[in-house]
C-alpha cells in the first residue's frame, strides 16, 4: 500500500467517521425513547455502498484492476472502431429492428419499463434542447409535461376528442405555456432564472391542486380515454371502420417509440441546424453571441418553446397510457429527475441523454429491494457525478475549437 | 381592526422565521455566488433534532421543572448541530468545485439537498413527527389580539439572533473578514484571509440560524415532515432576493415582508389560503423582472444576475 493511498483512504475514514457523528442524532426516537436500530442499518448500507465505490475509485486509480479492465478497454475501442467505420445503417437497422420486436420478447414487466423508460427519454431529449444546447437552466421543466397530461385529459373527458387529434393541441399549448413562462424570466441568467423556473413549477403544481373546478384539485381527472385506431373491416360485405381503442402495453409501446424516435430525429435537426448553432453560441457566451448578431432574446424563447412541445408530447401520452392524471405525478423531484438524465448523460448529447434515461429509470428496477434507497443515491450520484466526471457519461462532441481549448 | 392585527402578530412570526432561514442564504450567496439548495435540509434537520431532543429530554422528565431551559438547550446544541452538519456538506460537495464551473456547483448542491432530503425520510420516516407542545401552551390577550408566548418567543428569539448576527457580521474580525472575502475573495486573500475558513464559517452561521428556524417551526406548528425544507427554503431564497442578495440587513427586511405578504394574502384574499405558497414567488419574479438588485442591494454586476 503506497503513502498515497494510505493517505486517501485515511481520509475516506475520517470523512465516514465524521459523517456518523453528524448523523446519528437523525436516528430514531419512539415515544421519548432513542433506538437506533433500524435506522442505524440505514447509514449502515450508505457507509458500505460508499466504501465499496471508494475501494474501486481506488483500486481504479492504483491500477489493480488493470488486468481486468485493459482487455475490456482494448474490447471498447475495437468495437468503437469498427462501429465508427461501418455505416450507419448498420447500427441502426438492428437497433430499429430489437426496438421493434421488444414487445413479442418481453413480457408485461419489460414492456412496462420500456415504456418508462421512453417517456424520460422525451423529457430529457426535451429539456436538453434548454439546457444542454441552449445553456438555460430549468428546474420547473415537469410544468411542461404536466400542461400536456391535464389538456389531454381535460380535452378527453370533457369533449372526447381522440389522442390523435389532441397530441399537436397538447404540444402547442405546452409550447405556450413555454413561451409565457420564458417571456419574463429570460432577462435572468444562471442561477436566478433557475431559481425562478423552479418557482414556476411549483405555481403550476399548486395551480392544478387547488383549481377544484377544472382540474379536480388532488383527486385528479379520471376516466381519459385511451388511444384509439379506426381498423378498416370488411364485415357485412361493405368497407366500414371500427374504433379499436388501444389498451395493449405492446401498442402503447410502439405509440411511445414512435413519438421517442420522433423527438430523437427533431432533436438531432435541431441540434445541427442554424437554430442549434445559435442556440451553442448562446451557450458558450452571451455577450458575444449578440454581438455577432444572434438575437438571443428570440432564440431563448424558441429553446423554451421548442422544449416545452416535447414535454407536452410526452405528457399527452403519460395521461393516454394511465388515464388519470393527478398533481402528485408533477412534483419538483421529478424535474430535478429528468435533469439528472441531461447532467449524469452529457448535456447537448443526444445518445447521453438516452443513457441517462435508461441509467436512472431502468437500472434501479433492477434492484428493487433496494427502492427506497434509490432517490438518496441518486442524490449523492449527482453530486459524486460533479466531482469525478462533471462532462457527464457520454460528453456531446464538440464543433470547433474554443479559444481556452488550448490553455 | 381586531383581525387585521392579530394577522400582523402571525405574520411577524412567520417573517422572523422566514428572515432567519433566508440570512443563511444571503450570506453564502454574498460570499461564492451559490444558492445552496441543502440550506432548506439544514433547516429541516433543526426541526428534527429539536424534536428528538425535546421528546428525549421530556421523556426523562428534564423538561418538568424549568420548561425554558430546556427549550434554550435543545435551541442551542441544534444550532451547533447543524452549523457542523452543513460545514461537512460544504466540505464534501462545495469546495472541491471551488474552481468548476456554477452550474456544476449548482447541480452538486440540488444533488445534496436530495441527499440530505432522503436521508431523513429513511432514518424518520415518511410521517409528521409530533412535537411535545405541552410547556409552549399558553398566551395572553392584548388589546383584544391573542398572543401565544410561542409567538412572544419566536420574535424574541429571532431578534436576539438578528443583532447577534449582526454584531458578528459588523463588529468583529471574522465578520470583516467575511464582508472582506464576499467583496473580492483575491484581494482578500493576498491581504492575508483565509479564504476557505471564512466560507466555513459563513456556512456554519447560516446554519445554526436555519436551525433555530427549524425548531421554532416545529414548535409552532406541532410537527415536522422530511420535506418541511423545500417550500420554506424557496421562500427565503425569494426573501434573500427581495432584500438584495448578499446583503445582510436586506435578508432580514425581505424575510418580514414575504412572512406578511403571505399571512396578509392569505387572509383578505378570496381562496388566497389555498394559493399561499403562490404568492411568495410571484413576489420573487416581479422583484427579479423590475428591480433584479433588490430593495437594499447594491449594484450587480452583468454576469450574476
Amino acid at each position: 500500500m503506497t503513502r498515497g493511498s494510505r493517505k486517501s483512504w485515511q481520509y475516506f475514514g475520517l470523512g465516514l467517521a465524521w459523517f456518523y457523528l453528524l448523523l446519528w442524532p437523525l436516528m430514531g426516537i419512539t415515544d421519548g425513547e432513542l433506538h437506533f436500530k433500524e435506522t442505524s442499518l440505514v447509514w449502515l448500507r450508505v457507509a458500505v455502498a460508499a466504501a465499496v465505490c471508494f475501494a474501486l475509485y481506488r483500486l481504479g486509480r492504483r491500477g489493480t484492476l488493470d488486468p481486468a479492465l485493459r482487455p475490456l478497454a482494448a474490447a471498447r475501442d475495437a468495437v468503437a472502431g469498427a462501429l465508427g467505420r461501418a455505416p450507419r445503417w448498420m447500427l441502426l437497422v438492428p437497433l430499429a429492428a430489437f426496438a421493434l420486436a421488444y414487445p413479442a420478447l418481453t413480457n408485461r414487466y419489460a414492456q412496462d419499463v420500456a415504456i418508462n423508460v421512453l417517456v424520460y427519454i422525451c423529457l430529457g431529449l426535451g429539456l436538453n434542447v434548454v439546457v444542454g444546447l441552449c445553456g438555460l437552466l430549468d428546474l420547473g421543466y415537469i410544468a411542461f409535461y404536466g400542461v400536456g397530461a391535464y389538456t389531454y385529459a381535460l380535452l378527453s373527458v370533457h369533449y372526447s376528442l381522440p389522442f390523435w387529434v389532441c397530441l399537436p393541441i397538447c404540444a402547442l399549448f405546452a409550447a405556450i405555456a413555454g413561451c409565457l413562462i420564458g417571456y419574463p424570466t429570460l432577462r435572468m441568467r444562471g442561477d436566478y432564472l433557475a431559481i425562478v423556473t423552479l418557482g414556476f413549477g411549483e405555481i403550476v403544481r399548486i395551480v392544478l391542486n387547488n383549481w377544484m373546478q377544472l382540474t379536480g384539485g388532488p383527486n385528479g381527472i379520471l376516466g381519459i380515454k385511451s388511444p384509439g385506431v379506426y381498423l378498416p373491416t370488411f364485415a357485412d360485405g361493405s368497407l366500414s371502420f371500427e374504433y379499436l381503442a388501444i389498451r395493449k402495453l405492446e401498442y402503447l409501446y410502439y405509440i411511445i417509440l414512435a413519438l421517442a424516435v420522433f423527438t430523437i430525429i427533431a432533436v438531432y435537426r435541431i441540434n445541427f441546424s442554424r437554430i442549434g448553432r445559435a442556440f451553442e453560441a448562446i451557450r458558450e457566451d452571451e455577450t458575444a453571441a449578440e454581438l455577432m448578431g444572434v438575437d438571443t432574446f428570440r432564440f431563448k424563447l424558441l429553446a423554451y418553446g421548442l422544449g416545452a412541445v416535447f414535454g407536452g408530447l410526452a405528457g399527452a401520452f403519460f395521461a393516454a397510457r394511465m388515464r388519470f392524471v393527478s398533481p402528485e405525478s408533477f412534483t419538483f423531484i421529478e424535474s430535478a429527475m429528468v435533469l439528472a438524465m441531461v447532467v449524469l448523460g452529457g448535456m447537448g448529447s443526444i445518445p447521453g441523454v438516452i443513457l441517462g434515461a435508461l441509467a436512472l429509470i431502468a437500472l434501479p428496477e433492477m434492484f428493487r429491494g433496494f427502492e427506497l434507497y434509490r432517490m438518496l443515491a441518486f442524490g449523492g450520484a449527482m453530486a459524486v457525478m460533479m466531482l469525478v466526471r462533471p462532462a457527464g457519461l457520454w460528453p456531446a462532441a464538440r464543433l470547433g475549437k474554443r479559444s481556452d481549448d488550448s490553455e | 381592526m381586531d383581525y387585521l392585527i392579530q394577522q400582523i402578530v402571525n405574520g411577524l412570526t412567520l417573517g422572523g422565521v422566514y428572515a432567519l432561514v433566508a440570512l443563511g442564504y444571503t450570506m453564502v450567496y454574498g460570499i461564492i455566488s451559490l444558492i445552496n439548495f441543502a440550506h432548506g435540509e439544514i433547516f429541516a434537520a433543526g426541526g428534527y433534532l429539536g424534536v428528538i431532543l425535546l421528546s428525549y429530554m421530556a421523556s426523562q422528565g428534564l423538561m418538568d421543572a424549568h420548561p425554558w431551559f430546556g427549550l434554550a438547550f435543545a435551541l442551542i446544541l441544534a444550532m451547533g448541530y447543524c452549523a457542523m452538519l452543513a460545514m461537512a456538506v460544504e466540505k464534501v460537495a462545495y469546495k472541491p468545485l471551488r474552481q468548476s464551473s456554477r452550474l456544476s456547483v449548482l447541480l452538486s448542491a440540488l444533488g445534496m439537498s436530495i441527499f440530505l432530503q432522503n436521508g431523513l425520510m429513511l432514518t424518520q420516516g415518511v410521517y409528521d413527527k409530533a412535537y411535545p407542545t405541552e410547556f409552549t401552551h399558553g398566551g395572553f390577550e392584548l388589546l383584544g389580539v391573542r398572543v401565544s408566548f410561542m409567538q412572544i418567543g419566536i420574535i424574541a428569539v429571532t431578534t436576539v439572533l438578528l443583532i447577534l448576527l449582526n454584531a458578528l457580521v459588523f463588529k468583529t474580525r471574522i465578520g470583516k473578514a467575511m464582508r472582506a472575502t464576499a467583496q473580492d475573495k483575491v484581494m482578500s486573500a493576498l491581504v492575508g484571509i483565509h479564504s476557505d475558513k471564512v466560507i466555513s464559517a459563513t456556512f456554519a452561521i447560516g446554519a445554526a440560524l436555519a436551525a433555530a428556524a427549524g425548531i421554532m417551526v416545529g414548535l409552532y406548528y406541532g410537527s415536522v415532515r422530511y420535506d418541511m425544507g423545500f417550500v420554506p427554503g424557496i421562500k427565503a431564497f425569494a426573501a434573500a432576493v427581495l432584500g438584495g442578495i448578499g446583503n445582510i440587513t436586506g435578508a432580514m427586511i425581505g424575510g418580514f415582508i414575504i412572512g406578511m405578504v403571505e399571512i396578509l394574502a392569505a387572509a383578505y384574499i378570496p381562496h388566497g389560503g389555498e394559493y399561499k405558497d403562490v404568492f411568495a414567488f410571484v413576489i420573487l419574479i416581479l422583484v427579479l423582472y423590475f428591480m433584479p438588485t433588490g430593495i437594499m442591494g447594491e449594484n450587480v454586476d452583468d454576469t450574476r444576475v
